[in-house]
């Protein structure tokens, strides 16, 4: 590798940024009684230093489940344990018990800023280097790869701005990914379900996985290879739940207490205001109050599950590492536009896969995680990061542009319509103009997320409609969401008919 | 938009890069400043809402106006900016003022003007015909000039975190070597003598400037084995740039001349009751001069040589105070520093007039006067070093020779910089940029210049080596052991002294390259 210098320096610039970004403001900074998500963390580590592993999740005089109660899997917690011992050490009033309650300091601000980058540092960063360099292109390329993943501005605001370690998750669901698409199986359910079990949403990923996972297992035979791959990685994904719960299976009330709070299904179909279908749609239709509360689950989950079933029946039938990536887009973004109880921050969980596919489709994936950190705009305009967020998504679309020239590819085959456009031209032979249309629907996009961001910034809502930005900001984006959805389900659909004709070809 | 269109051209890296580190400076917007930027906020205050009449004079507060008349007009022409962004902060008597708007139109005024460095940078980058490499851009002497230029580290934290306004001066600096490269002497001498009443650090680049001037453009011609023709003498060159430089100084310094202030603003710009040494120790001759004198006096303690009733007592407790009191050494005098480096700056100034080499030796010889004034000055900056290092960018690219030498002045320089960010929450930062600019410039230079013998022998690589350990026991060690409250000069001292030993060293080999160097026949003829 003669280019390892260059490759420490892109990496260099990613922590540069991020400890950047991380000197500007958290959630909730100086905002009592409830503060936000950097004093939730906070309060996780005085919960799990100070209390018994069995009041973790439990309602108690010395939890207030209402404030901030812990909600996330197991391994947060075990996270957030270690990161209180390391506090016990620098200073004890951190995380003492009550008295801790809403404590702020520049000291205090520094470690937890530190926390953060170190588990970035030792678990997402080495994943996606490791999975550019595994990429079969160019020592450039993968160069110009690792520079745009790290750059990329929704992670870094959300875990070096607002306060959260959502490189942990994505990170672990990032080794999933190299493990299961270079045949490390066992390796890549193994960090998948430490994904999972360090945060629920990493279900959204997990379809994928069982599909792939399974289609792999097909193909060797069921009854030969195939069955004691399966075997196999049943009894990983098994051990590693059982080892990752083991406290909390000492009593059945304690496992369905963990449940509970991760699922908390009586918490409405949305919060906040959030770019999926549910939040848009009302602004026509407050179905939220309309309809009683099992009907909106039951079909928030028919929905999910109808715009996720030919993706997934797909790559179950043809399972290969590129069709696995796509299928992942494509589901998350299900998920994301249609599931129960969906945070705006979810999108990341879109955005992780689509960064891995970065450079097999640069043009529509630099449009996707453009919209993506858009679309947590009003997130970011609470936390008071609109600057760090306007300067990192122009070096974000700079560093792209430049690396993957990304406006010269928007040709069919670049953004992997050609099969599509073919199988429609039988039809209407004058389809050519899909590519004209993409690029135009592009500029309309990014014109919009523009003019709708600076008048965010500059002007002030009218009275009778005080939301009425941040919900133009979630329709804009929802559109443009629901936009990619048919996309991605168009190029993993007409997948493998392009393969089938290059064979022919060759 | 059109200028994010232009910089997808994929040919176009250069808009890129500027683009890119230009927005790595927005995200520095929230970090530490140091005094400088109440003293800029200041300087806004003085020249918006007083007569020119008092500029010089008004001492409100303690950071008085000590820069030449046209950076007191730049300040002018920013404050009519700054009225729309807080008009507060033009208030005189709002000491120590600052509201966020006052941060951003600071923070943005600086990298606003940087335009310039960028446009000055393009400029060199064109001009500079470096050594041919492989078809890789990364490989290009251009590129890798314009990333060590853009991304130099010292100007990043100088500028967009301690806070000054060296961007754009340096910008009229490059631009005016550029000049020179590009045989527009009379632009380049227009440029320097406006940048010296910008900011007069850069008269000690001025023997250069001057001695080159007259011997390359006012000297037409030169003998075929390369000494002077004097019959080739052109009195309208030499007529032209003295009325030029006298129009240029007589804009700046007219209108106190005509106030009768001359001796006012002199005495504002030549502060030379300040000590010796800056605050920090500039990684200097002096730095070494002043730690042999603590280590003598200590040992002089110790033996008896000395009565400890006669030290003075700030001299053992701390090097943090300005005024430096020698214990065992001679005291030094302003005079003494200004022969010092008269006499450290003839030889190079001989060599440019006796063995002209064009605008590289012009360019040598600049470098030898910045870093000869910054090793035995009066009261130095360690800012200074900037100076040396910039120009010395130019250089690296062309020859093996100069890129060791350029590696282990910047490498040692921009380290002496970091006590000048002493903040928790920017020593990840300032960690992370100069890896990332020392890794980026020891390899690219490295790669550029494979075929030839390595850049550093064992003992370049051992001392480079060193400022690891140094800066670990410095800002991760030290802090946590006894000695920080008995002792707490010690990392500076030995940051100082470690940094001054390279530097000297650097000095030293350009030095010695310069006057042995004897390419005569490669002279052109002009």
């Amino acid at each position: 590798m003669e280019k390892w210098y260059l490759m420490t320096a892109v990496v260099l610039i990613g922590l540069t940024v991020r400890w950047a970004v991380s000197l500007n403001s958290y959630s909730g900074a100086g905002k009592p009684p409830m503060f936000g998500d950097y004093e939730a963390q906070r309060h996780w580590q005085e919960i799990t230093f100070n209390l018994p592993i069995n009041q973790w999740y439990f309602n108690s005089s010395d939890n207030n489940l209402q404030y901030w109660g812990l909600d996330y899997p197991p391994l947060t917690a075990y996270h957030s344990l270690l990161c209180a011992y390391v506090a016990k050490f620098i200073n004890p009033d951190w995380i003492a018990l009550h008295t801790s309650r809403g404590y702020e300091s520049q000291a205090h601000k520094l470690f937890m800023r530190a926390t953060v980058l170190i588990a970035d540092l030792l678990i997402y960063i080495p994943a996606v280097v490791l999975y550019c360099c595994l990429k079969e292109i160019s020592t450039k390329k993968k160069i110009a790869n690792i520079l745009c993943v790290l750059l990329y501005p929704g992670l870094i605001l959300i875990d070096y701005g607002h306060f959260q370690y959502n490189s942990v998750s994505l990170g672990f669901a990032l080794w999933g990914v190299l493990g299961v698409s270079y045949d490390w199986d066992l390796l890549g359910s193994l960090a998948f379900c430490l994904a999972i079990n360090y945060k629920q949403m990493e279900l959204y990923h997990s379809l994928p996985f069982f599909c792939f996972l399974l289609g792999k297992c097909f193909k060797k035979g069921l009854r030969g290879k195939g069955f004691v791959l399966l075997t196999k990685l049943a009894c990983t994904v098994v051990v590693s739940f059982i080892l990752c719960w083991l406290p909390f299976f000492t009593e059945r009330e304690q496992t369905l207490q963990v449940l509970r709070r991760l699922f908390p299904v009586d918490r409405g179909l949305f919060e906040d205001k959030v770019a999926n279908v549910w939040c848009s749609f009302s602004v026509f239709l407050k179905i939220k109050d309309i309809l009683p509360h099992h009907i909106q689950i039951m079909i928030s989950f028919c929905f999910t599950f109808l715009s996720l079933l030919p993706a997934c029946i797909k790559l179950t039938f043809h399972p290969s590492p590129k069709g696995f990536k796509f299928t992942l887009v494509s589901c998350a973004l299900s998920f994301f536009l249609f599931s129960f109880q969906v945070h705006e921050k979810s999108i990341l969980l879109v955005s992780l896969p689509v960064c891995l596919v970065l450079s097999e489709i640069p043009f529509m994936s630099t449009w996707i995680l453009l919209v993506s950190t858009f679309s947590m705009l009003p997130l970011l305009l609470k936390d008071e990061l609109v600057m760090p967020s306007v300067v990192t998504a122009m070096a974000f679309f700079i560093a792209c542009a430049t690396s993957f020239s990304i406006f010269e590819k928007t040709s069919e085959e670049e953004l992997q319509l050609k099969s599509f456009s073919i199988s429609v031209r039988k039809y209407f032979p004058c389809f050519t103009f899909l590519p004209r249309i993409i690029w135009y629907l592009f500029l309309i996009s990014v014109i919009t997320m523009v003019l709708l961001t600076l008048m965010t910034v500059t002007l002030d809502p009218p009275q009778k409609l005080p939301d009425l930005f941040s919900v133009l900001v979630c329709f804009v984006s929802c559109l443009n969401f629901l936009f990619f959805l048919v996309y991605f389900n168009i190029i993993i659909m007409w997948d493998s008919k392009n393969e089938r004709n290059q064979k022919k070809i060759n | 938009m059109a200028a994010l269109g232009i910089a997808t051209g994929g040919g176009n890296w250069f808009l890129a890069l500027a683009l890119g580190v230009t927005l790595l400076k927005c995200l520095l917007i929230p970090t530490y400043h140091s005094t400088d930027f109440e003293v800029h906020r200041n300087w806004l205050a003085i020249t918006h809402s007083l007569p020119i009449s008092q500029w010089y004079y008004e001492a409100t507060s303690e950071w008085t106006l000590d820069y030449p008349p046209f950076f007191a007009w730049f300040e002018y022409t920013l404050s009519h900016v700054a009225k729309y962004f807080d008009p507060e902060m033009l208030n005189v008597h709002n000491l120590n003022y600052s509201s966020p708007w006052t941060l951003l139109f600071q923070r943005f005024s600086v990298i606003f003007t940087d335009g310039l460095f960028v446009y000055a940078v393009h400029e060199c980058s064109k001009c500079i015909d470096g050594k041919k490499a492989g078809k890789e851009l990364t490989e290009k002497p251009k590129f890798i000039l314009s990333v060590l230029l853009l991304w130099n580290f010292g100007l990043l934290i100088v500028d967009h975190i301690h806070f000054q306004y060296n961007g754009f001066l340096f910008g009229l600096m490059l631009l005016s070597i550029a000049r020179l490269f590009q045989k527009r002497h009379m632009e380049g001498a227009f440029l320097f003598a406006v940048l010296l009443h910008f900011k007069h650090i850069y008269l000690y680049v001025a023997p250069a400037y001057g001695i080159y001037l007259l011997r390359s453009y006012c000297f037409t011609a030169n003998k075929p084995d390369g000494s002077i023709r004097w019959n080739s003498f052109s009195f309208v060159r030499l007529i032209s740039l003295g009325l030029m430089v006298f129009l240029v100084s007589a804009l700046s310094l007219g209108p106190f001349l005509a106030l009768n202030q001359l001796p006012q603003v002199f005495s504002r710009l030549f502060p030379f009751k300040r000590g010796l040494c800056h605050a920090y120790w500039a990684p200097n001759f002096w730095a070494l001069y002043n730690a042999l004198d603590k280590v003598l006096s200590v040992i002089g303690l110790e033996l008896k040589f000395l009565d400890p009733s006669k030290i003075p007592k700030a001299s053992m407790t701390s090097g943090l105070v300005q005024q430096f009191q020698h214990t065992v050494l001679p005291s030094v005098t302003p005079l003494a520093t200004l022969i010092c480096t008269l006499i450290a700056i003839l030889p190079s100034v001989f060599c440019l007039w006796f063995k002209p080499q064009g605008p590289r030796g012009f360019l040598r010889c600049l470098i030898l006067c910045a870093l000869s004034s910054f090793m035995f000055g009066w009261h130095v900056h360690e800012k200074a070093i900037l100076l040396a290092v910039l120009p010395m960018s130019l250089l690296s690219v062309g020859k093996a020779g100069d890129a060791s030498i350029f590696l282990i002045l910047t490498t040692a320089g921009h380290y002496s910089l970091f006590p000048l960010l002493f903040t928790a929450p920017e020593l990840p930062i300032k960690i992370l940029l100069m890896l990332l600019f020392t890794i980026y410039s020891i390899c690219s230079l490295k790669t550029l210049f494979r075929k030839e013998k390595p850049l550093f022998n064992w003992m370049e690589t051992f001392y480079l080596l060193g400022l690891g350990p140094l800066e670990v026991f410095c800002e991760f060690v030290f802090p946590f052991t006894s000695w920080k409250l008995k002792y707490p000069f010690v990392p500076l001292l030995l940051t100082s002294v470690y940094c001054a030993v390279g530097i000297l060293y650097a000095w030293f080999k350009l030095y010695v390259s310069v006057l042995t160097d004897l390419p005569v026949s490669k002279t052109k003829k002009q």
